[in-house]
């Protein structure tokens, strides 16, 4: 009997789409954690509704989970995908255009029956022609739902638990496709469903079905292979999406700074991760508290804050326009605080589940008075870890409000992560009052830094009586002075300014000698860094400056981009960054690339505009 | 052999003085509930530097300033949620929260309902003068309907709030009552909601000079007081009068003010006040009570135990780290699903 051939990939997209019942979620997780256990580099994306249950086999409900797959470096969860596991004719027209020529679509027959069709809109019963796709794409239909029940038959399971797990037939196909062992994702589901037997039992069952109906037909002409990437510096890895990594970064600057970690929050989509992975660390003597309302997240902090913990409040868009007049009194009571705006598409409730970068000058200036605020920005799903930590020991140690901006997409997608310890992450050093100092006054800092020192309840000797009322600088009384109030302003303003001493400067990535730069803030990072490592690989010279520190900007940033001829600002809005760059950066003319879609970049329209503009 | 014995410090309102001049009106009731907090916490025995004092925004929020201990400013409406975060992140502390009628039942009015409904321990000192004084003149959720202010010159249209009926019904632990001139029973309120675990609503009657001079002289005539409120003792017959000698029963589904002597009523047809019973009936119908009719009620209205929200963390956390191997950031990333590369 002739084998099928391997053919080997230097990377792979895969998007697994269906219903939102149909559990594409866990199907993509366990097909990417697979791979990276095989040594791959990994990047995923879910792309989910809004809506809970839209009505079966529409296109309301499509929920869908894209895995890139790599043997070098990858950036992103990769535009358009080599396969496509449609579970109904819906999950199909919403993923049509996003199928690469050539591709594959495992579909499930069983789900596209007339029926199917006008559920999913179709007006004929031939959805690849109506798509004008069944050309360029090879086509492997297959039984899923009636392989699914025979699979079972006869083992005493409902129909219910037959038919969820028709998702496990549809992964073992594609295991078998990619030369995966099922085994590990045996271990997977045995570490996800040994409390619930029969679901595990029909689960593996199932999966191993499929893997040997791949197998036993040669579904395809060939099977593909990614080899391990030898890129990846060595060490323990493991998977982990931007909100949890933003959870976790909190955790270990809490435990760094030897400080109680408190969390007041409301639920948001697509922040609330972060609350449901800090309620379950008990453990770790994390405090939540699930507040009536946004103003009460961040107020319920701001207490926490006063009484001396490292206090975070997590949110979206509109949730941080609640916070704003919370987050002036942190700036005017100088008070240690992580802000965490988990961007989605506004204005108003907007796009819930999609992802945006439209927050960005809200946080620079969305408050009364002249009150500067640190903001951060994360760039990857894995860096959420860095800078949240980063975020918190920025607020502890310069006592002030930090928002930390992380978005959908990074947030809900996942990058590999190599697992840090305590040990190997910077001190984190409060500026307490020292004894000796007992009787101090509310506003007394470091007259170099502008940081005061932090008392806080139980401290003996150092009782005061702190608020949102201007302050006299030197006896903490409250003041409506007007040169004392200029001063104050200043103070807090110089403060913010001076943090950028401590930051690390912009560096260029790509070529740092080409004419052109790109410049970019946030999650966009890998979308831009794929782009201008693509034209770098192509002999076309090009620049990436990516920004995590916003404000204050790095010391070097204007030395830096001041070097280059023409110079880019890529977002996804409508310009907020070149806007903030133009009343910082002299003598630059900043052109724009702007997306607002509530999609992230892709690699390809980057490196098409990116071209357009060098000629 | 020698025995050392640690004496508890002996404070007195002094102790809990600040520096600050206090820049009330002359005459605003405001100062004689401050003079009676600092006795209250000079009494209570618990040291400045572990009370906290948290207000929103209001004269009355200005209290703060006045006390020595750790004491905070914040926004308006926000001292609720402000003071439960500081009693959650650190319990050992008293916390007082202090607050007015605009800033607690206006715009901090979900924020206060949900530290009540919460019950975490805090203490709240309602000052209710019916107006909002700070700035200078409208109408309050607690203004009287009709009432001619500043923002209401042909008379509110609005129907007030009452204060005890919201923190009963948002399922208070304890609601009492007192007024700003009557120092002895205030000072006995106050001291019983700082003893109380839970969130302790006091509502302070407090004059507004200025704005709504005489809101609660009705029940503040020196002459008459006695005649018209009703000072609650747990356990005690319901009693009150100049002569001591009214008192309230129960008459079908209703209070009834009778008077001792009169058609056979002894002290032992009297109701007895029971403030810890689980059941609102009564506490509403004693809160409520209205002159002319009934005297008002003053005093520890309601005072039941229940679980607070900062211990129930506490406890939680207590048996979840006691069962868990997780103690460090290392062991929590020791459990991550992880691989070699």
């Amino acid at each position: 009997m002739d084998k099928t051939k391997t053919t080997e990939l230097d990377n792979v997209v895969v998007r697994f789409s269906g219903d939102s019942g149909d559990g594409m979620q866990l199907t993509g997780t366990l097909f990417s954690n697979l791979s990276a256990i095989l040594g791959n580099e990994i990047s995923t994306f879910p792309d989910f509704p809004s809506e809970i249950r839209a009505p079966l086999g529409t296109i309301g409900g499509v929920s869908g989970f894209q895995v890139h797959l790599g043997s070098s470096k990858i950036y992103t969860p990769g535009d358009d995908a080599d396969v496509l596991v449609a579970m109904n004719p819906a999950a199909l027209k919403v993923n049509s255009k996003g199928i690469k020529k050539g591709g594959i679509i495992i579909y499930d027959v069983d789900s596209f029956e007339k029926s199917d069709f006008e559920k999913a809109g179709f007006t004929t019963e031939n959805p690849f022609e109506e798509l004008s796709i069944s050309e360029t794409i090879q086509l492997i239909p297959a039984p899923l739902s009636t392989l699914t029940q025979a699979s079972l038959d006869g083992m005493g399971f409902d129909n219910k638990t037959v038919l969820r797990s028709k998702n496990m037939f549809a992964l073992g196909v594609v295991c078998w496709l990619f030369n995966r062992p099922i085994e590990q994702a045996i271990h997977f589901l045995q570490n996800k469903f040994g409390k619930k037997p029969t679901i595990l039992e029909a689960n593996i069952k199932v999966l191993t079905d499929g893997f040997n109906y791949g197998n036993n037909l040669h579904l395809t002409i060939s099977t593909y292979f990614v080899e391990k990437s030898l890129e990846t510096p060595k060490g323990n890895y493991t998977s982990i999406s931007g909100n949890k990594a933003t959870a976790w970064g909190l955790i270990a600057a809490s435990q760094k700074a030897g400080l109680q970690l408190f969390l007041g929050s409301y639920p948001i989509t697509p922040a609330t991760d972060i609350m449901h992975e800090l309620a379950a660390r008990k453990d770790m003597g994390v405090k939540v508290v699930q507040a009536e309302d946004e103003i009460a997240g961040i107020t319920t902090s701001i207490g926490a804050a006063f009484a001396g913990s490292l206090a975070a409040t997590n949110t979206s868009g509109p949730g941080l326009a609640l916070k704003s007049e919370a987050i002036g009194l942190a700036v005017m009571a100088e008070l240690p605080l992580v802000i965490i705006d988990v961007m989605r598409g506004g204005p108003s409730t907007g796009l819930p589940t999609k992802t945006e970068q439209t927050d960005l000058l809200q946080a620079l200036y969305g408050r009364n008075g002249e009150s500067p605020a640190v903001v951060i920005a994360a760039g990857t799903p894995d860096d959420c870890f860095h800078y949240a930590f980063m975020a918190s020991k920025i607020a502890l140690e310069h006592m002030t409000p930090v928002i930390l901006l992380s978005d959908a997409f990074i947030g809900n997608g996942t990058s590999l992560w190599k697992l840090p310890t305590l040990a190997e992450l910077p001190e984190i050093k409060p500026n307490y009052v020292k004894s000796g100092m007992e009787g101090c006054k509310v506003t007394a800092r470091d007259e170099v830094s502008k940081v005061r020192y932090w008392s806080s309840p139980g401290m003996e000797g150092f009782e005061h009586r702190n608020g949102g009322l201007e302050k006299d600088y030197a006896t903490g009384c409250i003041s409506t002075d007007p040169l004392n109030h200029e001063k104050m302003v200043e103070t807090r303003r110089a403060k913010i300014d001076y943090i950028s001493n401590f930051l690390p400067e912009l560096k260029i990535e790509g070529n740092e000698n080409a004419e052109t730069l790109v410049i970019g803030w946030g999650g966009t990072h890998g979308h831009l860094m794929s782009a201008v490592n693509n034209l770098n690989k192509n002999g076309k010279e090009i620049a990436l400056a990516h920004f995590n520190y916003i404000n204050p900007l790095p010391k070097n940033t204007v030395e830096v981009v001041q070097k280059y001829k023409k110079v880019v600002v890529c977002e996804l809005n409508s310009g907020q960054f070149a806007t903030f760059l133009r009343s910082k950066v002299p003598g630059v003319e900043f052109l724009q690339y702007n997306k607002v879609q509530g999609q992230p970049f892709t690699v390809a329209e980057l490196e098409n505009n990116f071209i357009e503009l060098m000629k | 052999m020698e025995t050392t014995q640690i004496k508890p410090i002996q404070y007195t309102a002094k102790d809990f003085k600040s520096d600050q001049y206090v820049r009330w009106c002359p005459g605003c009731g405001d100062y004689a509930v401050l003079n009676s907090l600092q006795k209250v916490m000079a009494d209570l025995g618990v040291a400045p530097h572990n009370t906290a004092v948290i207000s929103g925004i209001g004269c009355s929020s200005r209290l703060p300033y006045y006390t020595s201990s750790y004491g905070f400013h914040t926004i308006h409406g926000r001292g609720a949620a402000i003071a439960t975060g500081v009693k959650v992140a650190n319990p050992e502390l008293t916390v007082w929260q202090i607050t007015g009628d605009g800033d607690c039942l206006a715009i901090g009015g979900n924020h206060f309902i949900h530290s009540v409904r919460r019950n975490v321990d805090i203490n709240v000192l309602l000052f209710n003068n019916q107006i909002y004084g700070l700035t200078k003149g409208q109408y309050s959720p607690t203004t009287k309907k009709g009432f001619v202010t500043k923002s209401s010159p042909f008379g509110t249209v609005e129907r007030p709030f009452r204060p005890a009926e919201l923190t009963l019904g948002a399922r208070g632990t304890f609601f009492g009552r007192l007024l700003d001139v009557d120092l002895k029973n205030a000072q006995a309120t106050m001291m019983a909601a700082a003893k109380h675990k839970g969130t302790s609503v006091v509502e302070c009657l407090v004059n507004c000079v200025i704005f709504n001079d005489g809101a609660h002289d009705w029940l503040a005539e020196r002459e008459t007081r006695t005649d018209r409120m009703i000072f609650l003792e747990q356990d005690k017959p319901m009693i009150f009068g100049k002569e001591r000698n009214k008192g309230l029963i129960v008459e079908g589904f209703n209070l009834k003010v009778v008077t001792i002597g009169e058609n056979g009523i002894t002290e032992a047809d009297l109701l007895v006040h029971d403030a810890t019973c689980q059941d609102t009936t009564l506490h509403f119908k004693l809160a409520m009570m209205e002159g002319p009719e009934f005297p008002i009620a003053m005093g520890v209205i309601r005072a039941v135990e229940d679980e607070t929200y900062d211990q129930a963390l506490e406890t939680q956390i207590a048996t979840i780290q006691a069962k868990s191997k997780i103690k460090t950031f290392d062991e929590l990333i020791a459990t991550c699903e992880q691989w070699e590369m």
